[in-house]
């Protein structure tokens, strides 16, 4: 049986990016993250790994440029603050095509906000965030678990579509202590393959630039174009989901994070009253899982929104059904986070009169 | 003797090896020569007189001088 | 006859679009020769910085990696701690050593990274049209100081080797000037020792070069390099100011 530890979210992620491989963090304290690089100081040490702890977010995203444009696999992680000083690093890095990790654990926002939960960084994590025309793969993690298993498939998709990648999480699940399994065989950094894109000095062949510019006309807009293909085919093949009790709904709910596991009570509330409530967790916010949303439109009447913002997720649902059904929205933002009786309240609301 | 080879299309006429730079002071920049970009490119004068020394070379920011031994 | 000095292969055959007697060229030729003297060009990562020289990523025969202005020290850290058997370079400007990095070289030089940082100190923002540095002496003109320097309004230049020089962390800091023949060879001889200190892992070396920029100075290349010498010199003295070698370390 595989061994099972409880632990702080934070931890899990720790481990996690541990077993995917990774060896190279570089980061600085903010709260409410500040578990990660602590106990990164000491495991990195411990196998022979690089812990940094920068002088800034900037130079943290920076110095994962360094590593990841040498092939190998680095991560760093920070709160909505330092991430919105990380942009410039993320636009250069997917300007580049190069793979790297970064973790968000949001808090309450904007400016200083404070140091509670919050889903307001979603429009920065799923609109590029930085300058320029690109994305990132971003991973909706709503369990301790599940901190330590995304940062697996979050590098294999890096590396997959050479883009960056983000975990969108928040201070509850960074915080919360849940047992983890530790499942699957840890990587070995050794065992992955070298890239044929990577700096690591030019003997034996041709010499390597990694770069995000082309100041000859007409070039930059055929590497936008391609990089756009690529985004097509991560549209097309790489939305994850899950859904609950959705096929007779009268009325779904659409959250991620810690927002779906509220829900997901809400939902087992309504259904005991006898309302046909189902859940949509996305698990990739970008891309997101448009496709089952636009099925699900012509099927369900109503779908409710719960996001721990002033209302960021909602845009790509009304996107993914046209606005076939009508849209609700429950939020609580600045550091909030909702109940499942005040999500069951709206559910009556909506679906009128109690049972 | 040692032969510097100007090259011509690279030389940007800066001046620099024409200035003070020389031991044999003898490079100039050729005055009723341009090359394709629009630069007067320098040239040796007497290439009898020079030792191979490389001050030229050292201070050419493209390069655009190449000398044989 | 054979060639004793030409184009080192350590560059590659593109030709430079510098200006007519910018100074990057001779820098760019120093490292170019070390790359194959040391014999390191194969083993070598060089990162370009965002200005002039952004496109030294096509001059210099090497892998080379172009980073956001100012980061080359964080984007070094990064390459040399996860691949320590590589030479890494830093090659800035003014404004991206001494305005946008200042963090960045600061604490690469106090964690003593074993990198070689190589910072062309030509006094102006060049690639921008010829603004204010950080270097930009008092009362010099440029395009945001068209009246000459107020040091009661845009304070004081930054003397970067002086700087540093205030932290433990550098093996070796020194001041170099490519203006005449005799301190391009005293150049030669700087970049060579900081590059050999990083291939017998001594921790943090710079070499600031003083460069000209005729075009943002507004002068020709003899005028550049002569105000350079007189002016430029005498305000950024030239010298070492860390050798830990000395020390026996």
């Amino acid at each position: 049986m595989a061994e099972k530890k409880l632990m702080y979210g934070n931890h899990a992620m720790v481990e996690g990016v541990i077993a995917a491989g990774c060896r190279f963090f570089a980061g600085y304290p903010i709260t409410p993250q500040n578990e990660i690089p602590e106990l990164m100081s000491i495991r990195m040490n411990e196998i022979g790994g690089v812990f940094v702890q920068t002088e800034s977010e900037i130079s943290a995203i920076n110095m994962l440029f360094g590593a990841a444009a040498a092939g190998k696999r680095a991560m760093t992680s920070s709160s909505s603050p330092g991430i919105s000083l990380m942009q410039e690093g993320i636009s250069y890095i997917a300007g580049a095509d190069i793979p790297v990790l970064v973790v968000n654990i949001v808090r309450g926002g904007p400016g200083l906000g404070n140091i509670a939960p919050a889903q307001s960084d979603y429009y920065q994590a799923t609109r590029g965030g930085g300058h320029g025309d690109y994305f990132t793969i971003t991973l909706a993690p709503n369990s301790a678990q599940d901190l330590y298993e995304f940062p697996k498939l979050a590098f294999e998709l890096a590396e997959k579509y050479r883009n960056p990648a983000l975990i969108l999480a928040d201070g509850l699940l960074g915080q919360m202590m849940e047992p983890v399994e530790f499942s699957s065989k840890p990587i070995d950094p050794k065992s992955l393959s070298e890239k044929e894109w990577a700096l690591c000095g030019c003997k034996g062949r041709e010499r390597r630039v990694v770069r995000s510019y082309d100041l000859k006309a007409g070039m930059l807009e055929v590497l936008n174009l391609r990089r756009a293909e690529k985004y097509a085919k991560i549209r097309s093949n790489e939305q994850r989901f899950k859904t609950e009790y959705c096929d007779d709904a009268d009325l779904v709910i659409v959250a991620y994070g810690t927002c779906s596991r509220v829900s997901d009570a809400a939902v087992k509330m309504a259904r005991d009253k006898g309302f046909k409530v189902g859940l949509l967790r996305p698990i990739t916010l970008w891309p997101f899982p448009m496709d089952v949303l636009g099925d699900m439109a012509k099927k369900v009447d109503n779908f409710l929104v719960v996001e721990m913002s002033c209302g960021q997720m909602i845009d790509d649902v009304k996107l993914a059904t046209e606005c076939r059904s009508r849209i609700y929205f429950h939020g609580r933002p600045g550091g909030g986070v909702p109940t499942p009786p005040e999500i069951y309240k709206r559910i009556e609301e909506v679906l009128g009169g109690a049972r | 003797m040692p032969e510097v080879k100007i090259l011509e299309e690279v030389c940007k006429g800066c001046g620099l090896c024409c200035d003070n730079v020389c031991p044999e002071k003898i490079l100039i920049l050729i005055p009723d020569r341009i090359n394709s970009n629009g630069y007067h490119p320098a040239m040796v004068t007497d290439m009898k007189k020079c030792t191979g020394c490389g001050y030229c070379f050292k201070v050419c920011p493209e390069p655009a001088i190449e000398i044989y031994k | 006859m054979k060639m004793i000095f030409g184009r080192p292969a350590g560059l590659t055959e593109t030709l430079q679009r510098y200006c007519p007697g910018c100074g990057h060229g001779i820098v760019h030729r120093i490292i170019g020769e070390l790359l194959v003297k040391l014999d390191i060009r194969e083993r070598t990562i060089g990162i370009a910085p965002v200005g002039c020289s952004v496109f030294a990523d096509e001059y210099f025969n090497c892998d080379m990696i172009q980073p956001p202005h100012g980061r080359g020290p964080a984007i070094a850290t990064g390459l040399k701690r996860t691949r320590p058997e590589c030479i890494v370079f830093s090659y800035q400007g003014d404004g991206d050593l001494a305005a946008m990095g200042t963090a960045e070289i600061i604490h690469a030089a106090a964690r003593s990274e074993n990198i070689t940082v190589i910072f062309i100190n030509n006094a102006i923002f060049g690639m921008t049209g010829g603004q204010m540095a950080p270097t930009t002496l008092p009362g010099m003109k440029s395009t945001t100081s068209v009246k000459g320097r107020d040091i009661a309004k845009q304070g004081y230049p930054i003397k970067v080797c002086e700087m540093l020089a205030s932290l433990d962390g550098p093996y070796y800091l020194e001041r170099c000037a490519v203006d005449t023949p005799r301190n391009v060879i005293r150049t030669e001889k700087a970049v060579k020792t900081a590059f050999a200190n990083q291939i017998s892992n001594k921790g943090f070396s710079m070499v600031e070069i003083l460069s000209m920029c005729p075009t943002g100075w507004g002068q020709t290349p003899v005028q550049a390099k002569k105000w350079l010498g007189e002016v430029m010199a005498e305000y950024y003295p030239l010298g070492v100011f860390r050798d830990l070698s000395k020390e026996g370390k």
